[in-house]
């Protein structure tokens, strides 16, 4: 890439830095410049937020509905997956699994409640009492 | 306390970043971002199968997080002290310790819950690295190396980063140079041998067809796939991740390719060996045509739903360019009589 050709787009990275990138200088050699941003790069970001959104919107609904636990929905929120939930809890993957049932979510104790609440950073009462309103 | 000799840099990749500067700050005068990715042999390619990250491929294109930096150092005969900890006050202890000693530290850190981050840049990404320099009023001193100036960190921030969970979970990871002894030239000169030897070991010679200039071909397979499989919808998420993986910040453009071809332009510094810049040559092609496949993708992804199979088949034809030029490359690499 040659430094004249370095895109200087729009992107979320204005309110922290701007990127270091490496280009080509007018006689060929490797140089580095400062980017604010790519909007290819840019979009990739969007359409994965927008799925998040989705994610998050689908998971209220089934909180709602009643086929999920609240768990499952602040998981999406706090953009984690099963993995990632699992290192906060210490939980393994099926329990988490499980523990997404609603059924199974009411019976839980204040103290495994707890762990979740804060791996969500929220309190008990918010976690109990959500329902996908 | 905040240690006055400790000069910021800022660097596209964060270890090499890290890597860099705490070898400058211990007399290390030469290393540079590229040399640190070379010598380290930063460069790699691997696409796991079955495992999805954020929803999407995994797909990497450098290698193992904390290799260059060992590697870097096990070159030039730098001993490097490591130390993860469990309980939470001791690794804080530790840190300051190390930080009233004047010591600049290096510490992975999780970025979700990186103040200075933008929430739209946090994701559970826990291998990013930075440099603490010192503290001042319950704040630590933060070189970060992906950024222009210099930022601070909460004490409690820090220890919600530098204990983040999940893959990759850092565990209060600290390093730093220990003991930097007598670099000679003939020293860094072998080190970028070894650097590029074992690169093109890597990218060429790894078994079974997932990595190195095998694995590019295997994910240009999979895009083929993807529409059919996966619905036009979330076949443009896939690719849309490729693209972040690629060109995200910490990569220099081009999926490190510019920063490997810098690279290999220092080195020729080191061994004058012409050929050193025809390869170079090569992955700056490589790197351009990287660029070109996200630009593709970009379209797929952009118009979300209205793409077509011939889209993909497009993104997935750059991509087997892009391993037919990096093979050779490597080849070359590989026969190339270096010093």
């Amino acid at each position: 890439m040659k430094k004249e050709e370095l895109p200087q787009d729009k992107s979320a990275l204005a309110s922290m830095t701007r990127e270091l990138m490496y280009v080509k200088d007018k006689e060929g050699k490797y140089t580095t410049d400062l980017s604010t941003g790519w909007e290819v790069k840019k979009d990739a970001l969007d359409n994965a937020w927008d799925d998040i959104r989705e994610r998050v919107e689908e998971a209220r609904l089934a909180v709602k509905n009643g086929e999920k636990s609240p768990i499952c929905y602040f998981m999406e929120l706090r953009i984690m997956d099963v993995i990632v939930l699992s290192g906060y809890t210490g939980f393994w993957g099926f329990t988490i699994k499980r523990h997404m049932k609603p059924s199974v979510f009411k019976s839980l104790s204040e103290k495994k409640l707890d762990i979740y609440a804060q791996a969500f950073n929220i309190s008990i009462d918010e976690l109990k009492n959500f329902k996908g309103e | 306390m905040k240690n006055e000799a400790f000069e910021h840099m800022q660097s596209a990749h964060c270890e090499n970043g890290v890597a860099a500067s705490l070898l400058r700050y211990h007399g290390l005068d030469f290393m540079t971002e590229p040399l640190a990715f070379g010598m380290g042999s930063g460069i790699f390619y691997l696409h796991i199968p079955f495992l999805t990250i954020s929803n999407g491929p995994a797909i990497t294109y450098r290698s193992m997080p904390g290799w260059i930096f060992s590697r870097t150092c096990k070159s030039l005969g730098v001993k490097v002290h490591r130390q993860k900890f469990r309980d939470e006050m001791k690794a804080q202890k530790y840190l300051d310790d190390k930080i009233m000693e004047g010591v600049p530290v290096g510490c992975q850190v999780g970025v979700f819950n990186l103040p200075y981050f933008p929430p739209e840049y946090r994701f559970h990404f826990n291998a990013h690295n930075l440099i603490v320099y010192g503290k001042e009023n319950g704040h630590y001193l933060i070189s970060d190396p992906v950024m222009e100036t210099v930022t601070t960190i909460s004490e409690e921030d820090m220890l919600k980063v530098r204990f983040a969970k999940g893959p990759l979970a850092p565990h209060g990871h600290v390093y730093f140079p220990e003991k930097v002894g007598i670099v000679t030239e003939d020293m860094v000169k072998k080190g970028i041998i070894k650097g590029i030897k074992r690169s093109a070991r890597e990218m060429l010679h790894i078994p079974g067809n997932i990595g190195g200039v095998a694995g590019i071909k295997y994910t240009s397979k999979q895009i083929r796939k993807w529409r059919d499989k996966l619905g036009p919808r979330k076949a443009g998420l896939y690719l849309g991740q490729v693209v972040r993986m690629q060109e995200e910040i910490g990569t220099g453009g081009g999926g490190f390719r510019f920063l490997y071809a810098a690279f290999l332009e220092q080195a020729h510094a080191y061994l004058p060996n012409d050929e050193l810049l025809n390869i170079s040559q090569d992955f700056t092609k490589a790197g351009d045509l990287w660029r070109a496949s996200a630009i593709q993708m970009g379209r797929i992804y952009k118009g979300r739903v209205d793409n077509e199979q011939k889209d993909f088949e497009i993104c997935a034809d750059i991509l087997v360019e892009i391993s037919d030029i990096e093979k050779q490359a490597f080849q070359k690499l590989k026969k190339l009589k270096l010093g």
